[in-house]
């Protein structure tokens, strides 16, 4: 059981301020959806959560643990793993090896000078691309994947390093309505099976309304509603941020 | 607003000023639009709608030559596009107002707005820093501030200035109203319908249906990058189907 | 107290010239983004059309100077001309690429300029009415320097008016901060770019042709020019005008007092300044935060992978190799030794820019340093050739563990001046330490124990250390540390995400390849029997660099295969014409216009199209 405690978390840039007070909690089970206009900091505000940016003010606890100045791979390594809206992975190796790299990273093995890497933890890593469905391409390249197969990758590389805590920027980015619910499905039941605690953000509602547990709404850096997937549907402060800022 | 359903005869129709047909948009590898088709009237604003990644500020780039792209048909005032490139297309009389402002911030506001000045062009308005400080009083104020001091709304207005100081005959404006206050909204909506009434053709793309709504004749819908419908903004106001497929929460 | 005075006053004339030709480089860096090696070669090309014109019409006050701004013109055009043919089909390559084909241009210019006003060193008429000194406290001191200090400012204060007063310079300022967002506005970059590269090659021309008076003109000048300021525009921040300034005066005044404190290593003082400078602010004195990040490497899509039965054939290869001696004689022995040498030396660097994405450009450092380390053991303790050939890689990889430090911290052109710097920090402590190192007499007499000295004995011996060294690095290629290299420059924000120390790893690949390098400089000493300072010069690192480039970035038997085929051309170039560095010059640039996305990219756009 992990919990993912943040607390009033602040941020501007050059005066103008894209993340004010932002305060939520995450537990194990929770799917958590970050939602909110296109400029309402959501990326700042996980890029806070993740340790790429620092917050001017706020804290970030994980099981207690202060996870503020705290650089990415450290708290990666508490257990915070995380997915990119531009997937990032490496595109001069296969998709397996991607996957090993992680599984290389966690089991401390990385300053090897000797053993070839390929054949390092390389069942483990199909396992892991068996579970996302990635398995029959594990040789390919990962520089010539489909967009959709790339997030695929990313989920896997995110589960390699056994997170707590699972922290998905716009996991469905790109991908066609089918293939989105797809993978949100597959993410639901890997959240359930293993007791992770995921927060994503998302613009596709169908996803949304579909799959997350609770809704988080961003707008202009500040929370402005946090419910049930029902609740927020309801909720009319949600439906005038959707549909103008002049209602 | 003439309403075009209460005159007897339909007025001859002259060619549209832009005419895209079988846009398709590459940013790298990511194929991001896929057939969009649109027009633009003279004298007509149009907004482009769609959700958070359905391609609006592509088609909008893709049209000024800054992303990768092909076209079936990408015509501008009797000329093709496809082979420009940017500052070419700028020539023509099309300006561009991206959703990010890019205001350059080292340069002051007037020296901001002396980057986009190009000379007169026949069938445009023309402008000058005094005409455009009459629209944007704010702008006035600050003629000798740099970029970096200055609020989202006022980069907002200085965007738009700026762009008009190449005197275009289309403006292409990309979420104009997106993370600006209320109020500097209203304003803004208030300088898209004064440019129309100079006789600007506006295509925007934009998020707020409210927005849309208070500036635009007719409205565009895309989703993952393909045109989904088409029609007068009142149409679209009515059509509450299309809403919750495409925009809506 | 008058004395310091007047070295004050020297020390801010040569800033003064420091200042015009660094201003003209960090103009165009800031709107081309564009390192111009060949800068140097404007100011050295402005030096000699100087002399010509000054000899001709210098006799009075309007024709010297009448003779200094048309010197100054056509360099612009030289510049204008450099812009349209080579730069602009640059813009979007990788930086290593950008780097080389300018110094292509730098070696093109030095012959073309032998050839012109051949080898002898110049000297030039004085400016009329300004021969004499003056009496400053009881010191004298050049009236014509005077004039130069008072040009510096004046320059400035010209140039500010130029891109603060003009429209023409209001539109470089945007185009510098946003290319993309000026042509959406109807700015032509084109124009504007082959304006500024004529500003630039005016003021580097200028720089160069106001030097007349007061020094030789000599066609070693482009390189002495060019890396100063480059430390200048790195110091001062890339791209700042002010910064080029102040940069210049910092460094003229510490060069004006370094050399009575340490007259040993005033070049050194210079760099150890940009090094800390760079520690303490890493964008420079007035630079800021890259807003777009420097031009990637060309992203890498294609898999690193071992060829089939790669294993059987690397033992063929070193079969064939052995067997050898049996069927050559000694000259070609000797080239084989040496090319040996080289292949050990492109593999350690391709490590860095295969492998790691860093191009390094002061890579002859490490294997100087082991070739001097090597060198000086023999020399200085009279130690026999193995316990010397085991030290070269060990003070090599202790260099680099020290400068590597430093680097790594940067990454891009940064990381590439930073490099540079640094070998030039060891070029200048092996020029100028001459009690330790000679000078530029290097150290003679560094020959192999007796029981190699034979051509084919050392020919093994160098083949087993070789092979060795470059199967050691390959299994790091692909072992897990090569792998976690290539996720970081991959994807670096993916690999800090998934817990890779990459400055850690960086940092490490870059003792491994110095160390490598040591090792062939160490037996590249004993081949040939001496050191000398070029083994730690910029064109060695230029060497090595087009070797990774001629096989092959992204393949691992690549450097070798291009230090064979460098090697073979330089030696057959070499002996059949006297200009090859014009003919090395025209290889690299027509390398680096062929294959402007790399050769892989090149192989890649092929297959696209078939």
């Amino acid at each position: 059981m992990s919990e993912l405690v943040v607390r009033d978390l602040h941020r501007s840039f050059g005066g103008v301020q894209a993340v004010g007070g932002v305060s939520f909690t995450l537990r194990s089970g929770d799917l958590l959806a970050l939602i909110g206009p296109n400029g309402a900091g959501k990326s700042t505000c996980f890029n806070l959560l993740n340790g790429q940016l620092r917050p001017d003010s706020g804290s970030v606890r994980l099981d207690g643990t202060e996870l503020v100045g705290l650089p990415p791979r450290r708290i990666w390594a508490l257990g915070v793993g995380r997915t990119f809206q531009i997937t990032a992975t490496f595109a001069s190796m296969t998709v397996v090896e991607n996957v090993q790299m992680v599984l290389l990273s966690r089991a401390r093995r990385l300053f090897g000078l000797w053993r070839p890497a390929a054949a390092q933890f390389r069942e483990p890593a199909l396992t892991l691309l068996g579970q996302v469905g990635m398995a029959a391409q594990a040789d390919r390249p990962c520089g010539v994947l489909a967009y959709g197969d790339l997030k695929r990758v990313e989920l896997a590389m995110a589960l390699a390093s056994e997170p707590a805590v699972l922290l998905m920027d716009e996991p469905t980015a790109g991908m066609a309505p089918a293939e989105r619910l797809t993978l949100m499905a597959l993410t639901a039941g890997l959240v359930r099976e293993r007791n992770l605690a995921v927060l994503f953000t998302e613009h596709d509602m169908d996803v949304v309304f579909g799959h997350a547990t609770r809704v988080l709404v961003l707008d202009r850096g500040r929370l402005i509603a946090e419910g049930s997937p029902d609740e927020i549907r309801a909720d009319p402060r949600v439906q005038s941020v959707y549909l103008g800022g002049e209602a | 607003m003439n309403d075009p359903l209460s005159s007897p005869l339909p007025p001859p129709v002259p060619p549209p000023l832009l005419t895209v047909e079988g846009l398709q948009a590459w940013y790298g590898r990511a194929h991001i639009l896929d057939g969009v088709a649109l027009s633009v009237g003279r004298g007509e604003v149009v907004a482009l709608m769609g959700r958070n990644g359905a391609g609006k500020t592509t088609t909008l780039k893709a049209v000024m030559g800054l992303a990768q792209r092909r076209a079936a048909v990408l015509r501008f005032d009797g000329r093709d596009l496809a082979a420009l490139p940017a500052h070419r297309i700028a020539r023509l009389g099309i300006g561009y107002v991206p959703e990010d402002r890019r205001i350059f911030a080292d340069l002051t506001v007037e020296e901001n707005l002396e980057v986009g000045r190009q000379p007169p062009r026949p069938g445009a308005p023309a402008w000058t820093p005094d005409k455009l400080y009459e629209l944007f009083p704010n702008l006035k104020e600050m003629r000798g501030r740099r970029g970096t001091r200055m609020s989202g709304g006022e980069q907002q207005m200085l965007t738009l200035a700026r762009t008009l100081m190449g005197n275009p005959s289309l403006l292409l404006l990309d979420e104009p109203s997106e993370g600006l206050a209320p109020l500097i909204v209203r304003q803004m909506a208030e300088a898209v319908r004064r440019l129309k009434a100079e006789g600007l053709s506006v295509l925007l793309s934009e998020q707020s249906l409210s927005f849309a709504a208070a500036v635009a004749d007719r409205a565009c819908v895309i989703e993952t990058g393909r045109l989904r419908w088409t029609g007068a903004m009142a149409d679209l106001l009515a059509d509450r189907q299309v809403r919750t497929a495409y925009l809506a929460v | 107290m008058s004395f310091l005075l007047v070295q004050a006053l020297s020390g801010l004339a040569t800033a003064a010239t420091l200042f015009l030709v660094s201003s003209g480089l960090t103009i165009v860096f800031g709107v081309t983004r564009i390192v111009n090696f060949a800068h140097g070669s404007f100011y050295m090309v402005g030096a000699y059309a100087g002399w010509s014109l000054i000899e001709r019409f210098g006799g009075t006050a309007a024709g010297f100077w009448g003779s200094v701004a048309a010197a100054a013109i056509a360099v612009g055009c030289l510049g204008a001309a450099m812009e349209i043919g080579l730069l602009r089909r640059l813009y979007r390559s990788p930086e290593l690429f950008q780097l080389l084909g300018t110094f292509g241009v730098v070696l093109v210019v030095q012959d073309l300029a032998a050839w012109g006003w051949g080898s002898e060193d110049l000297l030039g008429r004085r400016a009329p009415g300004l021969k004499g000194s003056i009496d400053i406290l009881g010191q004298s001191f050049p009236l014509y320097d005077l004039v130069l200090i008072g040009l510096g400012p004046l320059v400035l204060a010209l140039l500010w008016a130029l891109f603060n007063r003009t429209r023409w310079g209001t539109l470089v300022r945007a185009a510098t901060q946003d290319r993309e967002m000026a042509s959406a506005l109807g700015v032509d970059p084109a124009r504007l770019f082959t304006g500024v590269l004529f500003l630039g090659g005016a003021l580097a021309g200028l720089g160069g042709a106001l030097q007349v008076p007061r020094e030789a003109v000599t066609l070693q000048m482009d390189m002495a020019i060019v890396v100063e300021a480059f430390v200048v525009v790195v110091v001062g921040g890339m791209g700042s005008l002010t910064g080029a300034f102040l940069a210049s005066l910092l460094i003229g005044q510490l060069q004006a007092f370094g050399i009575l404190v340490f007259p040993q290593i005033t070049l050194v003082l210079v760099f150890l300044f940009m090094a800390v400078v760079l520690v303490l602010r890493p964008h420079g004195l007035l630079g800021r935060a890259e807003e777009a990040p420097p031009t990637a490497p060309a992203a890498v899509t294609v898999p690193l992978a071992a060829g089939r039965n790669a294993g059987w054939w690397a033992l063929a290869l070193l079969a064939a190799m052995a067997a050898l001696p049996l069927a050559v004689g000694d000259y070609a022995l000797i080239l084989l030794t040496e090319t040996v040498i080289l292949a050990l030396f492109a593999a350690s660097l391709h490590l860095l820019i295969g492998l790691g994405g860093l191009v390094s450009f002061g890579h002859a450092a490490w294997f100087g340093l082991g070739a001097y380390g090597a060198a000086l053991l023999v020399r200085h303790l009279g130690a026999p050739m193995p316990l010397a050939l085991a030290g070269a890689p060990l003070l090599a990889g202790a260099g680099a563990l020290v400068a590597g430090w430093f680097c790594v911290r940067r990454s891009g052109l940064y990381f590439a001046m930073l490099t540079l710097a640094f070998a030039q920090i060891a070029w200048s402590v092996a020029f100028q330490w001459y009690a330790v190192t000679g000078g530029d007499n290097g150290i003679l007499g560094v020959w192999p124990s007796p029981w190699a000295a034979g051509k084919a004995a050392y020919y093994w011996l160098t083949l087993a250390l070789c092979g060795g060294a470059l199967w050691l690095l390959r299994r790091a290629a692909f072992a897990p540390f090569g792998y976690a290299l290539r996720a970081g420059r991959d994807s670096g924000l993916r690999a800090e995400s998934v817990g890779i120390d990459v400055r850690r790893f960086q940092w490490m690949a870059f003792v491994l390849a110095g160390a490598a390098a040591g090792l062939a400089g160490g037996l590249y000493a004993f081949a040939k029997g001496s050191v000398f300072p070029t083994l730690l010069a910029v064109p060695l690192s230029v060497d090595a660099l087009v070797m990774v480039l001629m096989g092959g970035i992204q393949t691992v038997a690549g450097p070798l295969a291009g230090a064979a085929a460098f090697h073979l051309l330089e030696s057959e170039v070499m002996s059949l014409t006297d200009w090859w560095r014009l003919a090395l010059g025209l290889v690299i640039v027509a390398l680096v216009l062929l294959f402007p996305r790399g050769i892989v990219g090149f192989v890649a756009g092929l297959r696209g199209r078939a």
